[in-house]
């Protein structure tokens, strides 16, 4: 890795999901603590909420726009904004620039944010091409891949080669793993019935793989699909991948025992 | 059919309780997927091909008049007869007066879906015209008195023990045994009559060829050559989006059509119909009408729906999606259904009558991956949501829970007192356990999933606590 300088480190804007805020702090400080391995120097703005999704995903444009010119104006000052989730970067990278129609400053600013703003993973890997060393995590896993990072973003091959530096670890595939897991933001609340028979066939796919472990890089996926296998009954623990990554996945996982 | 999105919750309570369902749309998507993939890793040209189908329909759609003025022109010079109908009424009248003028008694019948969307069973049936349906599938539900669930696999939601069942009760002759060649064999025997002794036949058209005039339907069956040929009648009925300058534009689509659509290479049959029977033919119809239908497609021309006119009806789109998946086409209520057919049904009826649709989807993106034209069906789903917003048609819990969610979201300073005091209620919900079972206003969500009982304290506040502590932190 790359020997930085004080003023040469890359300076990183971390954007803490709602959920990630709510339900599973680690995930936060895992993510930081893997970009600060990195050499960077990353700040948590405290005027940061949610990015937005479900006003935009509900076709509400004008709060969306008013969520996205405050994140706009928080995480200005960074080189970076890094993000541990694919479905919230993707909500900024690809589109916030969807409700600035008629706004020529904003959406100059929105595109100069957009441009820099990164999923975890791929940051780690394709920016700063960091791959943790010394990490160990005994357990057979399965990778479910989270929709909007994988098709937004491209989001496949980086969490793969970075699990495959993790000592005692085997990875195992999953069967479908790049079909939606039924959570879909507001749809699970929404269409509670139709999202349940979606994540029933995951469970399903994820027991058959005989996987200890179930890893994907969103939280919103991680507990619509753990909390399924805990309902079923199933010992299967879920972690979000910076977790084992950051030789932070000690507990009993999302959902499990000891969470 | 009668459009009955409105009802589409009443439909999954139904669809999703359908144990043979499950049985038949699992065994059907997963197979339909597996192909797909396999001959698509084959075609090298396969994403060159889907940019240039993407670009023609784009041109043709920005030329929409030209090129059908050309068609016209020249499927008149073939001989046939060119209609024009603005409405689905005004569709049916022309075909119906058709049928009545040749004295028909019956009509079979081939490659439906613009006839379901313009009510062609109905009118048939209105103008004592007896209708027979040739596709194998389109045969299978005209038995159950279903109307069909797929926009290629019309009986997608019949497994073959049910069709069994469906043959042995009401074929003329029961078949031998319940194998699926048998099975195909009984439909052969009791169609093959019918098929010769028909007055009209009725087709769709999977392309308009404007420099020729010519009509191109592509079969695995080789029912629409036994349906069309006949008959003195052939009556063509199709929208007027399926057009493509020429001959090789069609054979672009022609490539990615059956790839997308069932995982083959070709299919078994492609004709391009050029116009009645000419001196010196060996058969083919005396009288050959086409009936170009609009039905709202010229109001999409030049809006955020226009992309959906590239739609080549391949049903790949419904294939992958994990929705239409778990409940089946019927669920949707409209003829056409799934990720299409949820950005289609509002443009061709409205926006009320199929409120639930563009809202039920996850929209992960899968029906735009594997799109052969590449349209972007998500994106269009959320615009049909934004316009449901500006319309005030969102459900009054959703502008409630939304508009909280606004309200807090909009002030950080509140956000995070208020998310601090949802992880302690949490914490205080989980009753000492490491889940949460039960937990008011999420309902939907405990019905069938467990919550992780939240860290104490949410992120920013251990964050904060760790930073003014001057600790390390967790």
């Amino acid at each position: 890795m790359t020997e930085h300088t004080a003023s040469d480190r890359p300076r990183v804007g971390l954007f803490v999901t709602c959920l990630v805020d709510a339900m599973r702090p680690n995930i936060g400080f895992a993510t930081l603590k893997l970009l600060e391995a990195a050499g960077c120097d990353v700040e948590v703005p405290s005027a940061q909420t949610c990015c937005g999704q479900p006003a935009f995903n509900s076709g509400d444009d004008a709060t969306t726009r008013a969520i996205a010119k405050q994140i706009i104006e928080s995480f200005a000052r960074y080189d970076y904004v890094v993000v541990p989730s694919g479905s919230c970067a993707s909500m900024i990278r690809t589109h916030f620039g969807e409700v600035f129609g008629d706004e020529p400053d904003w959406i100059e600013r929105q595109s100069a944010l957009s441009a820099k703003t990164w999923e975890v993973l791929s940051f780690l890997s394709d920016v700063i091409g960091y791959h943790p060393e010394d990490v160990r995590y005994d357990g057979l896993a399965t990778y479910h891949d989270s929709c909007s990072g994988l098709r937004d973003l491209g989001v496949r091959d980086q969490p793969r080669a970075m699990l495959a530096n993790v000592d005692g670890l085997q990875m195992t595939p999953l069967k479908d793993n790049d079909a939606c897991c039924g959570f879909g933001g507001t749809f699970c609340v929404k269409y509670p019935d139709i999202s349940n028979a979606i994540v029933a066939e995951k469970t399903r796919n994820i027991v058959e793989t005989k996987a200890d472990t179930l890893l994907a890089g969103d939280l919103g996926c991680l507990m619509n699909m753990a909390g399924k296998l805990s309902r079923e009954g199933h010992k299967v623990k879920a972690f979000h991948t910076v977790e084992v990554l950051a030789g932070m996945a000690g507990d009993g996982g999302i959902c499990g025992e000891g969470s | 059919m009668i459009q009955t999105s409105d009802r589409f919750k009443e439909h999954v309570t139904r669809a999703l309780a359908d144990d043979d369902l499950k049985i038949a749309l699992s065994r059907t998507t997963g197979l339909l997927q597996a192909r797909r993939r396999q001959v698509i890793d084959e075609y090298a040209e396969y994403g060159a091909a889907r940019e240039r189908a993407g670009a023609i329909k784009d041109h043709t759609l920005a030329h929409l008049d030209h090129y059908l003025e050309m068609f016209e022109t020249n499927a008149r010079a073939n001989g046939a007869t060119v209609h024009w109908a603005k409405t689905p009424e005004a569709a049916r009248r022309i075909v119906t007066k058709i049928c009545t003028q040749a004295g028909a008694k019956t009509a079979t019948r081939v490659k439906s879906m613009l006839g379901e969307e313009i009510g062609i069973a109905q009118a048939l049936s209105d103008a004592g015209v007896e209708r027979i349906e040739t596709d194998l599938a389109e045969h299978i539900i005209q038995l159950a008195q279903d109307p069909p669930s797929h926009i290629v696999m019309p009986a997608m939601h019949k497994t073959h023990e049910q069709v069994a069942q469906l043959f042995d009760d009401l074929h003329d002759i029961a078949p031998d045994t319940h194998d699926i060649p048998d099975l195909v064999g009984s439909a052969r025997r009791e169609l093959r009559q019918k098929f010769l002794s028909a007055d009209v036949s009725i087709s769709g058209a999977n392309f308009l060829i404007a420099d020729t005039g010519a009509t191109v339907t592509v079969t695995n069956e080789g029912n629409s050559e036994l349906t069309c040929t006949p008959p003195k009648v052939h009556i063509v009925t199709a929208g007027i989006e399926k057009l493509v300058p020429g001959m090789a534009h069609a054979s672009v689509f022609l490539r990615l059509l059956a790839r997308a659509a069932i995982g083959a290479e070709i299919t078994q049959y492609t004709t391009f119909y050029n116009g009645p029977k000419r001196s010196g033919d060996a058969d083919g119809p005396e009288a050959y009408h086409i009936v170009l239908v609009d039905n709202h497609r010229s109001e999409m021309l030049g809006s955020d729906l226009q992309a959906m006119l590239k739609c080549i009806r391949c049903g790949a789109c419904m294939n992958h999606c994990p929705v239409y998946a778990a409940i089946g086409g019927h669920a949707y209520g409209a003829v056409y259904p799934g990720p299409m057919g949820s950005v289609l049904t509002p443009a061709l009826s409205s926006l009320k009558a199929a409120k639930d649709l563009p809202n039920a989807c996850t929209l992960n993106g899968r029906c735009k991956e594997v799109c052969p034209v590449n349209i972007p069906l998500p994106d269009m789903l959320r615009n049909l949501r934004a316009r449901q917003w500006e319309a005030k048609l969102a459900s009054p819990v959703t502008k409630l829970a939304l508009g909280a969610w606004r309200f807090v979201a909009r002030r950080p300073k509140l956000y995070h007192f208020a998310t601090g005091m949802a992880v302690f209620g949490m914490r205080l919900l989980s009753l000492g356990r490491t889940r949460i079972r039960r937990m008011p206003m999420a309902g939907g969500w405990v019905k069938y999933r467990d919550l992780p009982r939240p860290e104490k304290g949410s992120f920013m506040q251990q964050y904060k606590a760790s930073k003014h502590a001057g600790e390390k932190r967790p």
